[in-house]
């Protein structure tokens, strides 16, 4: 071998040679060899093994049969089955029940980021809390129009719900406008004349707000006496809230108040329970949900803990 | 310049004149050395049965737990009473920088002791070539003798005999390896089985492969070519240094001992080569320090019982510094030594650094997350609530009960939690807090408080975090 050619002179020559420098045939040590041939042996193994010569359709399978897809799905398959247990308790469970589960009320709530992030945070927000001034409502305080509890926030998942409120552009004069402005600007700090009231009372707001002036939970009207605005505190935001009202038919600036349904069959079946009727009856549709019951349930916990949910 | 240019002109082939001392061996030929007894050889037994350790420690158990163990899928490190999480990681990297730095400070004042000595490379391939003399001959002549007999039922039996006993030494070096990181005794119940994990097949596998092809055939071209510490090994060394050195004033001219009789014209050596038969890399120490030697003293005890029969005295070959044998000098005192001074001073820092770890190791692990997603909300009554993470972590082996608490902040109240937790040993429980400042109590829009957790299970252990509470501006 190469390595114990003392004399590197003595060694055969290709017979050229450049200005008294000959180009030797030194071979390369035999180890460096075999590994040379190993390597391209292991090429023809993988060649066999493995998916590799592109074909006119497609390619080469490889005796193992092995492709990435696969192994994505694989690799699933083996989270689902850690989350499985999980995932069976959950949908077993109410609502209720998680939330006094520690272990279950972790895993909904880690399991759940993503979920919100995917189908809630666009407009309520990162953590529960949408841009000021997008109009979208507030997840994390604990105002809630159409209620706080777990099982209302899934009713509101599963329905959706669509706000209203009329306008009042062409009712009132603007004076009564002003008034109304100031009354409900004084009630949320609790100090509301009795003739504001009274204002209140005959221009037909309590038939929607309440005669304590704190909403309809069943309506999803505002409550006006706390601190949270479904929309803004500012003198004017509240003046075109009332001028245009929300969701209004037929006026171009009313406020626009949506939440989609993520599940109708759900919200069929809940208000059939509600009544004690079949909700077999009732559902026609057969077209996949957006979320399913598990998911909203899980979605639901996760609002409820982001920092005012109702017991 | 002129020098040069003329050097340019000599004949190209002068060049190859130094070429036989510049032979390294790349593996070509098999390193036999002959076995000697002496001083060195006797040290270098007692060095490798430091790793005598390495076989026993995992069986060593304390409180009916692993005394030792590295528990990787739990992410934790066992030691006696202690258990050390990946949170105080920094403690290992003390200990690493420790031992390193201790390698420097070693190889700075006698060279590759670690290599000649303790090194697994070289402790493997001595044990290895033991049995291998003592199967096939101590000798290169007695080696190359069997090599060339006949291909007998015994010879072939000896071969196979060699080869059961390397990979045994190399199966036991697998098992013992993977014992660290699992229960010892169950992994030898589990290979005996054949219900391992994966990882520990794949684990013995490698070690048993490694240590049969690294300590029965690469041997020495390991140390010449994929070790990075004896390339390195330069840059420590200094004029101070003792090695294992030829000291050629004396010993040169070399020559030929003739009728037994002294010759006064030439120096000490004489060319017996027992010292180049000895080298278990296969160098020349006559040459000069060289990148092959690992320092471990085989051939002073060669040259000293040579010397010791031509009635001269010993230490032609002698641990010695470049002062010792160029200048006559003595080596520096250690205390004047800048090198030994600056190490000795980064091992100090590393061990106080592990001791103050080891003395303030905690049970517990508090954290306070304040969530910024919003920073803060108002309530319906007007109320600012912040929302905050708690993360605690039980580095206890026992089940641990916390129960939480906040102070610092005038009219603050903390809910969401409302029993005490339960923490699993080795577990991280993390919690929604919500903490609610009534309108109008808040002052700034930034304010400090401290989150508090008192262990209930373990009364007078109490974790405290800092936070902050934030409001409108």
């Amino acid at each position: 071998m190469a390595d114990n050619n003392k004399n590197p002179n003595e060694c055969p020559d290709t017979g050229h040679e450049w200005d008294g420098i000959r180009e030797l045939t030194n071979p390369p040590p035999r180890w460096w060899t075999i590994a040379l041939y190993l390597s391209g042996l292991l090429v023809l193994v993988y060649f066999i093994l493995y998916p590799s010569l592109p074909l006119v359709n497609g390619n080469t399978e490889g005796i193992l049969g092995w492709t990435q897809i696969n192994e994505y799905k694989d690799d699933m398959a083996k989270i689902q089955e850690k989350r499985a247990p999980f995932e069976d308790r959950i949908a077993a469970m109410s609502a209720e029940e998680i939330l006094e589960d520690d272990e279950l009320l972790r895993y909904a709530v880690g399991s759940s980021k993503v979920l919100y992030g995917d189908n809630c945070a666009a407009c309520h927000g990162v953590g529960g809390y949408p841009q000021p001034g997008s109009g979208y409502p507030i997840l994390a305080d604990d105002d809630w129009l159409y209620g706080g509890t777990v099982n209302k926030i899934i009713e509101t998942l599963a329905k959706g719900r669509q706000g209203m409120m009329p306008a009042h552009a062409e009712l009132l004069t603007e004076e009564e406008v002003d008034g109304l402005v100031e009354f409900v600007l004084s009630n949320s700090a609790g100090e509301a004349t009795e003739a504001q009231w009274k204002l209140y009372n005959e221009k037909g707001c309590v038939a929607c707000h309440g005669a304590d002036a704190k909403g309809i939970q069943q309506l999803g009207s505002a409550n006006l006496s706390d601190k949270v605005w479904r929309f803004s505190g500012e003198p004017d935001e509240i003046r075109h809230t009332i001028l245009h009202g929300v969701n209004a038919a037929n006026d171009p600036k009313t406020r626009i108040a949506v939440m989609p349904a993520w599940n109708e069959k759900l919200a069929v079946r809940l208000e059939a329970e509600e009544y004690g009727d079949d909700p077999e009856e009732y559902y026609e549709g057969d077209e996949t949900q957006r979320l399913s019951e598990t998911e909203i349930k899980k979605l639901a916990v996760y609002v409820h803990q982001l920092g005012g949910g109702v017991e | 310049m002129s020098e040069q240019l003329k050097s340019a002109e000599l004949n190209i082939n002068d060049i190859y004149d130094e070429v036989s001392d510049w032979h390294v061996n790349a593996g070509g030929t098999k390193v036999v050395a002959k076995r000697m007894s002496g001083r060195f050889r006797r040290l270098k037994w007692f060095g490798m049965s430091v790793w005598l350790i390495f076989f026993i420690g995992p069986y060593l158990r304390w409180n009916g737990q692993q005394a030792i163990l590295f528990d990787i899928p739990n992410r934790q490190f066992n030691f006696l009473d202690i258990t050390i999480f990946p949170q105080d990681i920094w403690m290992l990297s003390l200990t690493l920088l420790f031992f390193a730095i201790l390698l420097a400070a070693v190889t700075s004042i006698a060279g590759r002791v670690f290599c000649g000595y303790f090194c697994f490379q070289t402790v493997w391939t001595d044990v290895f070539t033991f049995i291998e003399t003592r199967i096939e001959g101590d000798t290169p002549q007695k080696a190359m003798k069997f090599k060339n007999s006949p291909n007998t039922i015994s010879k072939v039996s000896r071969i196979v005999l060699k080869h059961a006993l390397w990979l045994s030494i190399a199966l036991l070096t697998g098992v013992t390896f993977a014992a660290w990181f699992t229960d010892a005794y169950q992994l030898w119940y589990d290979y005996f089985h054949l219900q391992a994990s994966l990882a520990a097949w794949i684990v013995l596998a490698m070690f048993t492969i490694g240590t049969y092809i690294f300590a029965g055939f690469m041997r020495e071209q390991v140390c010449f070519w994929l070790c990075p510490y004896a390339r390195l090994q330069g840059v420590m060394y200094d004029q101070d240094t003792v090695l294992p050195a030829y000291d050629a004033e004396r010993g040169e001219p070399r020559g030929k001992l003739k009728k037994g009789a002294m010759d006064s014209s030439k120096g000490s050596c004489i060319d017996c080569k027992v010292c180049v038969a000895v080298c278990p890399t296969g160098i020349d120490i006559r040459k000069g320090q060289q990148e092959g030697c690992i320092t471990c003293g085989m051939c002073i005890d060669a040259c000293d019982s040579i010397m010791d029969k031509t009635n001269q005295p010993r230490g032609l070959i002698r641990y010695a510094s470049y002062k010792d044998l160029h200048h006559n000098a003595q080596p520096a005192p250690l205390y004047k030594r800048p090198r030994v001074i600056i190490y000795s001073f980064i091992l100090m820092m590393a061990m106080s650094g592990v001791g103050y770890g080891f003395a303030t190791l905690s049970s517990t692990e508090f954290q306070v997350i304040h969530n910024r997603q919003p920073v803060f909300v108002q309530l319906s009554d007007g109320s600012i609530q912040n929302r905050y993470t708690l993360k605690m972590l039980n580095k206890t082996n026992k089940t641990m009960e916390v129960q939480y608490g906040i102070s610092g902040l005038e009219g603050a109240t903390l809910h969401g939690i409302d029993h005490s937790v339960i923490i699993e040993p080795g577990k991280v429980i993390p919690l929604q807090a919500l903490v609610r400042v009534p309108d109008g109590e808040l002052n700034t829009e930034l304010e400090h408080l401290t989150f508090i957790a008192n262990v209930v299970s373990n009364p007078g252990v109490s974790v405290q975090y800092e936070s902050v509470f934030m409001g409108p501006k």
